[in-house]
């Protein structure tokens, strides 16, 4: 047991919000063991890259950025808010009359706000949840379709909480002409959603576009937007202003032409690639969905971003995060914020209560890549050809530290000899069934995992034990309230061993499926 | 002839609002509508009506034939 991770998880865990820093503060002077923060490996900002492997300049920007570093998400929170409803493309995997896809939707379930009901929800969130860092303007629509009411946001939240980071996501069709003023307001971290830069591809993907006043369609449309989001992403590179590529993967249409759109992006100077799987069930009303468009499996997916990686950083961690979530990814503690509970509440920005919070975490962060190296060094010398996945259930932290049954998501590990490396998430929660309909949850939770080789929780009942060794699947709950990697990397050694041993014989697993739909709160 | 947003399809989405030459359209319980003294179809403004062009859900922005056909003046 990490008596640091238990002491974070208990006094920030989310069921109450209330942070008593004085008290940590004490908890973490107590702790001995913070060693090194170093880390081996290539930069990869998007698995575990960390601030040895980073230009300075860029590690500030992104350390305590859950969506730009996949080790900051364990530990820092982001909200959005749905101040940019209006759009100006249309694209086959949305539907706007509904509000179920990827992305909330004005006026059906989620509320759009005004840029100053939105500088106070940032606020409220804010001092509720001290390791929030990262307020992001994501639509529903697009926010530079939407430019009075997004700058007019941020002018808003750059005046009262200066300390928390800005970003925003777009289209990219609207980039070029606001990227002066992306940079005013200090925005630093901008994503961009491309998903082909051949118009003959995309005119399979955008329907149309709206642009000087005219609604264009066909290839003279995909033709516009591609040239328009290459520029934005050069004119952002030139400021110093860090660019993340989303990619939607679809299946038959784009799938193989990301590879193309990973070389594009990246010799543009694009930071971070994430290649998202295609949501699409006809329930959501999508073009895609109505045709019948499948996504992508679990492998399809992790194979097409293995074969990107060597390109540039890959993300893995992105949850398709709705324009309205709040917390750590993989949370969403929005119906917690609503604008009703948001106008009666006093809100009184704590900045210093914040800084002294996030130092806390600081030094969890280090304790944990600590551990990690100091098991990882057992390894040192140690080859096998054996790869293989591993799932998590952790409420985060890098701690195993979720029970089997409360997980709503399961955070995948590649194991070999030269680490844990974090590959994905699988989310297993039982909103918008999209295919698995009539199958209980815990054949849901199966086949979202089928393709690992254990899986690691805090505690797991007999049943569903019974259940998952059936299946080829080993429950390990001998790590509870460990740190994941440390534990991943001590099991995978006593897995090679029983292999050399004769005791286990090492077969491959077959593949996953990805859950369709968003995550919905878990309130 | 003015054009009127058809509420029961309207997402509510704003985008038309910004595109309107007239300051025509604006919100009104939670859905948006369109003042026919207003509207002028965006003839002399624009080779198409905008909240039509910008529209993310068809048949939305309909011509009201109710109203008397607008003439540039």
């Amino acid at each position: 047991m990490t008596d640091l991770g238990h002491v974070l998880t208990e006094a920030f865990g989310d069921e109450d919000g209330v942070v008593d820093v004085a008290d940590v503060m004490q908890k973490m002077a107590e702790h001995k063991g913070c060693g090194t923060s170093s880390e081996g490996g290539k930069a990869s900002c998007g698995s575990s890259g960390g601030p040895e492997d980073m230009d300075p300049a860029i590690w500030e920007k992104v350390k305590n950025h859950p969506c730009y570093s996949e080790e900051a998400h364990h530990h820092y929170a982001r909200m959005h808010v749905a101040v940019a409803p209006a759009c100006n493309i249309q694209c086959n995997y949305c539907n706007r009359k509904y509000d179920c896809a990827n992305e909330s939707r004005p006026g059906v379930v989620s509320e759009k706000l005004t840029p100053t009901q939105a500088a106070k929800k940032v606020l409220a969130v804010a001092s509720t949840i001290p390791q929030m860092t990262v307020l992001g303007i994501a639509g529903p629509g697009d926010p530079l379709a939407n430019p009075a009411k997004t700058f007019e946001t941020f002018r808003q939240i750059m005046e009262a909480a200066p300390d928390i980071k800005l970003c925003l996501s777009t289209n990219g069709l609207a980039l070029p002409d606001y990227v002066d003023e992306i940079a005013k307001y200090n925005v630093d971290h901008v994503t961009i959603t491309i998903n082909m830069v051949d118009p003959e591809i995309g005119q399979h993907i955008y329907p149309w576009i709206f642009w000087e006043h005219k609604r264009i369609t066909g290839i003279e449309a995909a033709r516009i937007l591609t040239e328009r989001q290459l520029r934005g992403l050069e004119m952002l590179t030139e400021r110093g202003i860090l660019a993340k590529i989303n990619s939607v993967m679809i299946p038959g249409v784009n799938d193989q032409h990301l590879v193309e759109v990973n070389r594009a992006v990246k010799s543009r100077g694009a930071f971070l690639h994430n290649i998202m799987p295609l949501i699409s069930a006809p329930e959501h009303g999508t073009v895609f969905g109505l045709n019948g468009q499948r996504g992508p499996t679990a492998q399809e997916l992790k194979a097409l971003q293995d074969s990107c990686e060597g390109e540039m950083n890959m993300m893995r961690h992105c949850r398709q995060c709705r324009a309205d979530a709040v917390g750590l990814l993989g949370e969403d503690r929005s119906a917690e914020f609503t604008t009703d509970k948001i106008m009666e509440m006093e809100v009184e920005y704590d900045a210093a209560g914040r800084k002294a919070y996030q130092q806390a975490v600081e030094g969890e962060r280090q304790a944990k890549v600590a551990a990690r190296q100091e098991e990882l060094a057992t390894l040192g010398g140690a080859t096998s050809a054996i790869k293989l996945l591993v799932a998590v259930a952790t409420k985060g932290h890098g701690v195993i530290n979720e029970h089997f049954g409360h997980a709503k998501e399961f955070q995948v590990y590649e194991l070999s000899t030269a680490g844990a490396k974090f590959v994905g998430h699988r989310r297993v929660d039982l909103y918008c069934q999209g295919g698995y309909g009539e199958e209980d949850s815990l054949d849901t939770i199966i086949l979202a995992i089928n393709d690992c080789h254990a899986v690691f929780v805090a505690k797991i009942g007999g049943c569903p034990k019974a259940d998952l060794l059936k299946a080829g699947i080993d429950p390990v709950d001998q790590y509870a309230h460990e740190y994941i990697e440390k534990s991943a990397i001590i099991w995978f050694k006593d897995y090679l061993a029983k292999v050399e041993s004769g005791a286990i014989v090492h077969v491959e697993r077959g593949d996953a499926a990805i859950r369709q739909g968003a995550l919905l709160s878990a309130a | 002839m003015a054009y009127k947003i058809i509420g029961s399809q309207c997402t509510n989405c704003s985008g038309c609002e910004a595109e309107c030459p007239n300051l025509a359209i604006s919100e009104r319980g939670g859905t948006f509508v369109i003042d026919p003294a207003l509207c002028t179809e965006c003839i002399g403004h624009f080779d198409t009506p905008q909240c039509v062009a910008i529209c993310p859900v068809d048949n939305t922005c309909v011509i009201d034939t109710s109203v008397p056909r607008y003439h540039e003046s």
